[in-house]
């Protein structure tokens, strides 16, 4: 899916707002957790901003699909099992999930959110 | 010494807006000694202020029951000191009210003019901090009463809206419990 460079200016103003960053660390490739240091709490604050800024509603488990990540049959020994991805890809077409897919522990689903999934995600919400 | 930081709720509208009032005294230790010499009502407490009358705003439709507490400040912009004798207005809106947490915009007001504005998030605590309530019922109730809110507040089709049930229960049960404490 193309991201229009419209769609991401105002992503990046709503991270910059919400997050304290600067414009030049709000890359595509920049991971929402680790790379420009997000809490849950930010999440709020970042759908607010979005939601503002593009007119839409953002549902919490559009982005973290809890019921899916918690769900035994799709949770085995901590990581995602293959019908939980496909799960996933059914929910998120959005994010790219080739790099949590080699290693799909649940501990780590929280850091793979990117700024570019999030263009993707508003961009579906907006089409 | 209780930490209030409001005085009276004048304005309450469920979901939507509500506004208190703070008179700030130079009597009050906190704008004495914050910086000796040049009392005023520092900051801080302005937002806490404006925490605890957005914090009672959003909690208000679940019955006070959530576990509200404030969890980001993502703007606090102070246009003029507040010193003693000034009657400050604290304007809080909701933005937002989510399952998970809220928004809530602030402005300060003294004379008409705008002293500060801010933007509150507020998260509500899961069952992963305990399933008790954050404050006893029956005390939160009390608090309620003396800042005046029930005298105004009213739901969006201004409606007056009470005590609920379950505080007031809260509080019958408070009182057989000092009762049947008397010798």
């Amino acid at each position: 899916m193309q991201v229009s460079e419209d769609v991401f200016s105002k992503v990046q103003a709503a991270l910059v707002d919400a997050l304290g960053v600067d414009d030049d660390e709000v890359t595509p490739q920049a991971t929402m957790v680790g790379d420009l240091g997000a809490e849950s709490i930010d999440f709020l604050d970042i759908v607010f901003k979005l939601e503002k800024s593009f007119g839409i509603k953002v549902a919490t488990e559009d982005l973290f699909p809890k019921d899916i990540l918690t769900e035994s049959s799709y949770v085995q020994g901590g990581k995602v099992t293959a019908s939980g991805i496909a799960e996933l890809k059914k929910r998120m077409p959005w994010a790219d999930l080739s790099k949590f897919e080699t290693n799909p522990r649940v501990q780590d689903f929280g850091d793979l959110l990117t700024v570019s999934d999030l263009c993707r995600y508003v961009q579906s919400k907006i089409a | 010494m209780r930490w209030f930081w409001i005085d009276r709720f004048i304005e309450f509208v469920r979901d939507t807006r509500a506004t208190t009032v703070k008179n700030v005294s130079f009597g009050e230790e906190p704008i004495d000694d914050y910086l000796p010499g040049h009392p005023h009502y520092p900051h801080s407490l302005i937002i806490e202020g404006m925490a605890q009358t957005g914090g009672l705003l959003v909690s208000e439709s679940g019955g006070f029951r959530t576990k509200t507490v404030l969890a980001k400040i993502s703007k606090a912009v102070f246009h003029d000191l507040i010193v003693p004798g000034d009657q400050v207005f604290l304007q809080a809106v909701a933005e937002d009210i989510k399952p998970t947490g809220a928004i809530v915009q602030g402005t300060v007001v003294v004379g008409g003019q705008v002293r500060a504005e801010l933007e509150l998030s507020f998260a509500f605590l899961d069952d992963r901090f305990g399933d008790g309530a954050l404050f006893p019922p029956e005390d939160l109730l009390r608090t309620l009463r003396i800042l005046k809110l029930f005298d105004v507040a009213v739901d969006q089709n201004g409606n007056r809206i009470y005590a609920p049930e379950h505080m007031l229960e809260a509080e019958r049960q408070a009182a057989i419990g000092i009762r049947h404490k008397r010798p």
